[in-house]
């Protein structure tokens, strides 16, 4: 199965390397998850994936279709439900098997996906890294401001509108974000762990879907 | 729950027994150095000025004075290429950090050696001088954090009140 897992953050240290090399990783309680459906193209799915459940809920906690879909794989509803599509199917999982971190066995870089922390209304400066105005020479109460978002008739075909998806303040984070090639630095399945290097996205204690990554060098 | 768990994550950096000595002593610091596919023991001598941080963060501050010139080296208490620290002397000091020591020159960068004692204190020997605390605190909680010195640098700021 492809290397795959629902997770939660734990939190950030520092670790050894032999050569005495501090790495920073963060720690995240990876699994066990459980299977709880498989998908396939030829039946009435169209495409090929497995869906695992992370964390159990309290029975009389979940909802009546969450217990029936859960019952088809004889476990518990679960909190987090997450499909993994399969590039190459015929998923030698079982419904209702249970995945642990020894899936990430001889893996070398895992991709990271989390809802990142709420920055609440936050404007140009913070949220596209706007320089804004200078402090001094007779600037007032402008520092942060974004500056000109464009005059009459500058954006031609808009008749003097601004453009949708002009970077202005906004809402910022509380989003998805997926976080690419971070170095797997070490397994600990006795206590289910994965010590990833640098920062993951969310706050700790958030959840995290934590997946072999396909775009890094060691592929 | 979750310190616990991050506490398993690096139980395997960190030292069983990392090496015992406090603010104000003077330590001989061994580092391994690798040099090709050789390995070779550098020291370090000065007085430790500071701690800081805790559990497989904790870092030590070593000062020394070379050609008139102050040298400060910074060392991961955890980390795998300290080979060693060796306490030579054990200076009285009433503070954690000691860093009114870079404004020093010379003969006041000195510290009273506990073992000789000083105007206000008896000699002791360097060793027994844990247990001096605990007899002597208030038995509040205090003897409680200083059963576990290798995991919070809080005995050191504690010997302040003391004395």
């Amino acid at each position: 199965m492809y290397p795959a897992l629902i997770g939660k953050k734990i939190g950030m240290t520092q670790v050894f390397a032999d050569d005495g090399v501090v790495c920073p990783v963060t720690v995240v309680l990876a699994g066990p998850c459980v299977v709880m459906q498989i998908k396939k193209t030829d039946e009435k799915d169209g495409y090929d994936a497995v869906q695992i459940g992370f964390e159990d809920v309290k029975t009389r906690r979940a909802t009546k279709p969450a217990i029936g879909h859960a019952g088809q794989a004889k476990t518990a509803p679960k909190k987090i439900i997450r499909e993994v599509r399969m590039p190459d199917v015929q998923a030698d999982a079982d419904v209702g098997a249970t995945l642990t971190v020894d899936l990430f066995d001889g893996v070398n870089f895992v991709d990271v996906s989390g809802t990142t922390k709420g920055k609440g209304f936050a404007g140009g400066v913070k949220r596209h890294g706007f320089k804004g105005q200078l402090a001094s020479h007779g600037v007032e109460r402008k520092h942060r401001s974004p500056g000109s978002i464009g005059g009459h008739g500058t954006d031609l075909g808009h008749g003097g509108n601004i453009k949708k998806g002009k970077k202005m303040a906004g809402h910022m984070g509380a989003a998805q974000n997926t976080s690419r090639n971070h170095r797997l630095v070490s397994i600990d399945a006795e206590n289910n762990l994965l010590l990833i290097k640098g920062a993951l996205p969310g706050p700790n204690g958030g959840y995290l879907f934590i997946k072999k990554s396909r775009t890094a060098r060691d592929k | 729950m979750s310190q616990e768990l991050l506490n398993k994550a690096v139980a395997g950096s960190i030292k069983d027994t990392p090496p015992e000595f406090r603010v104000g002593d003077t330590v001989n610091v061994s580092v391994r150095i690798a040099e090709g596919e050789k390995e070779r023991v550098q020291v370090f001598r000065g007085v430790v000025i500071a701690r800081k941080g805790g559990g497989v963060a904790e870092t030590f501050t070593v000062r020394r004075i070379v050609n008139n010139e102050g040298v400060e080296r910074i060392f991961l208490l955890h980390s795998p290429t300290l080979a060693g620290v060796e306490v030579v002397r054990s200076g009285q000091t009433r503070r954690a950090k000691l860093y009114y020591l870079r404004k020093r020159v010379g003969k006041a960068t000195r510290l009273h050696d506990i073992a000789q004692g000083s105007r206000f204190t008896k000699p002791r020997s360097a060793k027994a001088a844990p247990q001096d605390i605990v007899e002597e605190t208030p038995a509040d909680d205090e003897p409680q954090k200083i059963d576990e010195p290798q995991t919070d640098s809080e005995p050191v700021s504690e010997e302040k009140p003391e004395e």
